[in-house]
Order: C-alpha cells, then sequence, then structure tokens
C-alpha cells in the first residue's frame, strides 16, 4: 500500500478538502484536514453564529409543538407558516449537520416527524428526498476525485437499493406508532453507534478476501493532507453484503439516509480508507434512496409542501455549514448534535408509546 | 495492485458518470423549484387547495389519498399541469438521475469486457425501474 507520510491509525474522523465539502455537504461533510490550527481556535464571530444557529433551532423546535400541540391549534395556523418553518428549522440543520458529520436525513425525520404536524408517512419520504437531493448534489464531485469508487459503492448499492424497496414497503405497512417506537429505538442505537465508533483513517488491509479481488475492488486517490497518493483495497466483502442490506431496508423503512451505517461498515468492517468511506456512503445513498424514494412516490407519499421547503433548506444551510467547518469545534457541534438527536429519539419513542403525544 | 493503467480506466467511467449526474441534477433541481414556486405561489391550479393542507398532511397516507382523491402510481402524470404534481416532476427526475448515469457506463464495462460490472448495473437498473414502475403500489 502507497501511502504518505504521517499515517495515523484510529485517528479522529477527517475531512474532505474543502471544495469537495460544499458540494457535498449533507452526506459526509469533513473539515479540512489542511486547517488544524484553524479549527483549533475557532473564529469568536463564526463560533457565536454558530452557537446562536444552535439555540435558534433548539428554538424552533421547542416551539414548534407549542404551534401545533393539538389538530386544532395547528389548523387555525395558516399553511404557508409550516412550510416556512420547516425551511427554517431544515436551514439551521443543514448548519449543525455539516460540522457534525452526519447527513440532513438522520436529523430530519426524527426532529420534524416528532415537532411537527405532518403525518410520520411524509416526513419520511421528504426525508428520503432531503438525503436523495444532497447525495445526488455530492455525487459528482466526489466521483471526481476519486472519493467515491464506483467499483465499492455498485455491488453494495445493488443489494442496498433492493432492500430499500422492500423496508419502503414495510414502513409504509405498519402504523405510524410501530414505526415511531422502531425509530425512536434506531435513532437511540445511532446515539451510541456515533458516541462510541471510532475511526481508522487508513486501515490495514492485508490481503483482500475473494470476492473483492474477483470484483477487483481497489483504488488510488490523492490525499491532499497528505500530499500523496494512497492505493487502497478491501475485505470481509460478504460481511459487507449482507450489512449493506440491512442498512438500505432501514434506510427505506425509516426515510433516513445512511451514512451513519455505510461509513462504520466500509471503513471499520472492510477497511476502505476513511475518506473514501465518507465519499462512497455518499454516493451510495443516491442509488438506495432513489429506489426508496420511487417507492413513496408511487404510493403518494411524498408531498411537495413538505419536502421541497425541506431540501432547500437542508441544502442552503449545509453550504454555511461547510463555510464554518474551519472555523468550528467539530466535537463540540458533534456532542450538540447527539443531544439534539438523544432528544428526538427519545421524543419518537415516548410519541410511538403514547407517552409524549 | 492495479496498474496505473487500470486505475485511469475505472476513472473514466467515474468521470462520465459523475458528468451526466451532474446534469441530471441540476436540471431535476431547477424543475423543482420552479414547479414549487409557481405552486406554491398560485401561479398554477393546486389539485388539493392550500388552505386545506393543514387540516389534510396530518392523516394517514391512505386517508390522505383518499380525502383529496390523489392518484398513485403514474396517475398523477395526468394531472400535471397541477401544482403539486409540477413539483413532483422535478422529484421524478431527481429519483431517476441514476438511472440515466447507469446507462451510461454500461459501454464503457462492455468495450473493457468487464462482463460482471455490465450484469451489475443492468441488475441496478432493472431494481430501480421496478422501484419507479409502480407494479408494488398497494402491495403491503
Amino acid at each position: 500500500m502507497r501511502v504518505a507520510p504521517a499515517r495515523s491509525r484510529h485517528a479522529p474522523i477527517n475531512l474532505l478538502p474543502t471544495r469537495t465539502i460544499r458540494l457535498a455537504s449533507l452526506a459526509h461533510s469533513l473539515p479540512d484536514p489542511q486547517a488544524p490550527a484553524t479549527a483549533a481556535a475557532p473564529a469568536p464571530a463564526l463560533a457565536r453564529r454558530l452557537s446562536l444557529a444552535i439555540a435558534v433551532l433548539a428554538l424552533a423546535v421547542c416551539a414548534t409543538p407549542v404551534l401545533g400541540a393539538t389538530p386544532a391549534a395547528a389548523d387555525a395556523v395558516a399553511w404557508w407558516v409550516w412550510p416556512l418553518a420547516l425551511f427554517g428549522v431544515c436551514f439551521l440543520l443543514g448548519i449543525v449537520a455539516v460540522p457534525a458529520g452526519v447527513g440532513g436525513g438522520v436529523l430530519f425525520v426524527p426532529i420534524v416527524g416528532g415537532f411537527f404536524p405532518f403525518h410520520l408517512d411524509f416526513v419520511r419520504g421528504a426525508g428520503l428526498l432531503v438525503a436523495l437531493a444532497s447525495a445526488l448534489a455530492a455525487g459528482p464531485s466526489l466521483l471526481k476525485s476519486g472519493l467515491a469508487d464506483l467499483r465499492l459503492a455498485l455491488p453494495l448499492a445493488l443489494l442496498a437499493s433492493a432492500s430499500s424497496i422492500a423496508g419502503a414497503m414495510m414502513g409504509l405497512a405498519m402504523s405510524a406508532s410501530t414505526v415511531q417506537i422502531a425509530l425512536g429505538i434506531t435513532i437511540l442505537g445511532i446515539v451510541a453507534l456515533m458516541a462510541s465508533a471510532r475511526k481508522s483513517e487508513l486501515p490495514d488491509v492485508a490481503a483482500p478476501d475473494r470476492l473483492s479481488a474477483a470484483l477487483r475492488i481497489h483504488g488510488v486517490f490523492h490525499d491532499a493532507a497528505r500530499g500523496g497518493a494512497v492505493d487502497w483495497r478491501v475485505h470481509r466483502t460478504p460481511a459487507g453484503l449482507v450489512l449493506f442490506t440491512g442498512i438500505g431496508m432501514l434506510a427505506g423503512m425509516f426515510g433516513m439516509g445512511a451514512g451513519w451505517a455505510n461509513v462504520p461498515v466500509l471503513n471499520l468492517l472492510m477497511g476502505a480508507p476513511l475518506k473514501v468511506s465518507a465519499g462512497t456512503s455518499s454516493f451510495i445513498l443516491s442509488l438506495v434512496d432513489s429506489a426508496a424514494a420511487w417507492v413513496y412516490l408511487n404510493e403518494g407519499a411524498m408531498l411537495a409542501v413538505i419536502a421541497v421547503p425541506s431540501v432547500v433548506g437542508m441544502m442552503i444551510g449545509a453550504r454555511i455549514g461547510a463555510r464554518l467547518l474551519t472555523v468550528m469545534k467539530a466535537s463540540v457541534v458533534r456532542k450538540l448534535v447527539l443531544t439534539l438527536l438523544l432528544f428526538s429519539g427519545a421524543r419518537a419513542l415516548l410519541k410511538g408509546l403514547a407517552i409524549w403525544n | 495492485m492495479p496498474p496505473p493503467e487500470a486505475v485511469e480506466e475505472v476513472r473514466v467511467e467515474q468521470q462520465i458518470y459523475a458528468r451526466v449526474l451532474d446534469r441530471a441534477a441540476k436540471a431535476g433541481f431547477v424543475i423543482l423549484v420552479a414547479g414549487f414556486f409557481a405552486y406554491a405561489l398560485g401561479w398554477i391550479p393546486a389539485h388539493v387547495p392550500l388552505e386545506r393542507l393543514p387540516e389534510l398532511w396530518r392523516l394517514p397516507l391512505q386517508d390522505y389519498l383518499r380525502a383529496t382523491d390523489t392518484p398513485t402510481g403514474w396517475g398523477w402524470i395526468v394531472h400535471l399541469p397541477k401544482g403539486e404534481f409540477a413539483s413532483l416532476a422535478g422529484i421524478e427526475i431527481l429519483a431517476g438521475c441514476s438511472l440515466v448515469c447507469l446507462l451510461a457506463i454500461i459501454p464503457v464495462y462492455a468495450r473493457r469486457g468487464d462482463r460482471v460490472y455490465v450484469a451489475i448495473c443492468v441488475a441496478e437498473i432493472a431494481v430501480l425501474l421496478l422501484a419507479a414502475s409502480g407494479v408494488l403500489t398497494g402491495i403491503h
């Protein structure tokens, strides 16, 4: 394996170059590895802005149940208030999602599903579109840079997209309370995974497994941070295929992007470099979420008035979030987002159990 | 490890995929946003009056469809001049981007004699077409 010097294993998550981030925005945005000193010393003004954004987000999330506390109260609000509120919340979600290194979809479904008056069927449809739009926007840049690899992505995406169809059909067949309970448990599981999972920047792959060798899954990417090219290959491909089948099902069922699961499987299990894992995960989402989105579209579960403001708000917010990457302590934002996820996961679970409606 | 020329070949298909995806996604975003603004600003008529939405979007999917007489599958095509379905056209384009991209790279794999990846692309296209076709609609 040809790598640049200063190789470190089990490093904290490293980030895509800034230009890539702007395009990759939501799915897997990673801080600029070439600017660690700046990141360690955040600009006070921008730090204050982000803190303000997070505070406004918390207030907005807390305010929405007041507006829609009862069906009558929600109905009394003019129709345009909700898409506007959705745009605002998604704009703020986009800002915090990027520095936290999570996709917008994983924040969108539990927060909008928990605190807005929309039925969960429509929220999941919109969540899929949010994740899909982000992945499509990031795709060209990631492919051109080699951070997303087609040979690695296509076999995994094939199984994941097929299972996402099954997941979407199952999700739409289940009652809202069942989905809320399952969503709450899944979100709390994601929080545990995100809080505990380690990242390996350049995992050691002694030898490729037979399947990846037969499929010639390997590549080279240019790591600007290390100033050189990195050869990579993968192992444990069959296990990866099985896990991606499960991940696809969850993505379809809950309408979430699944970068939170894709990256650990690609990186920790299959041994792809962290940056390739993040880029390839985003690309895989573009295929998996397309398949599931078609199911929601054909079932009539995609309401433009919910989906479009969400996509636009999230993408504009993510662009600002990408700019804040170099001046914010990602770890601090990440902790705040984990707290937000913990709160919304608990909300989904309690809503499903009819304890907190 | 692959020889440099092999890596270069991989980059060719990635460049093609990226180019097609970039154009298709941009077209989808433009149509999505334009259709939605026309709908939300009342420039084109809506199938369901916007004022009624707050009482409808809290309903479970099947109840919503019954209450609004909204078609499923590809039935929306006949309602394309209506606002919410004009917005859906943009979403459909975004969801269909990957199909075009996969079709564009199959010849690259075929010229290289990479039958496995031709088969994987064809299978992925089949999966996406199955989802898009609407034949699974209503099967829960």
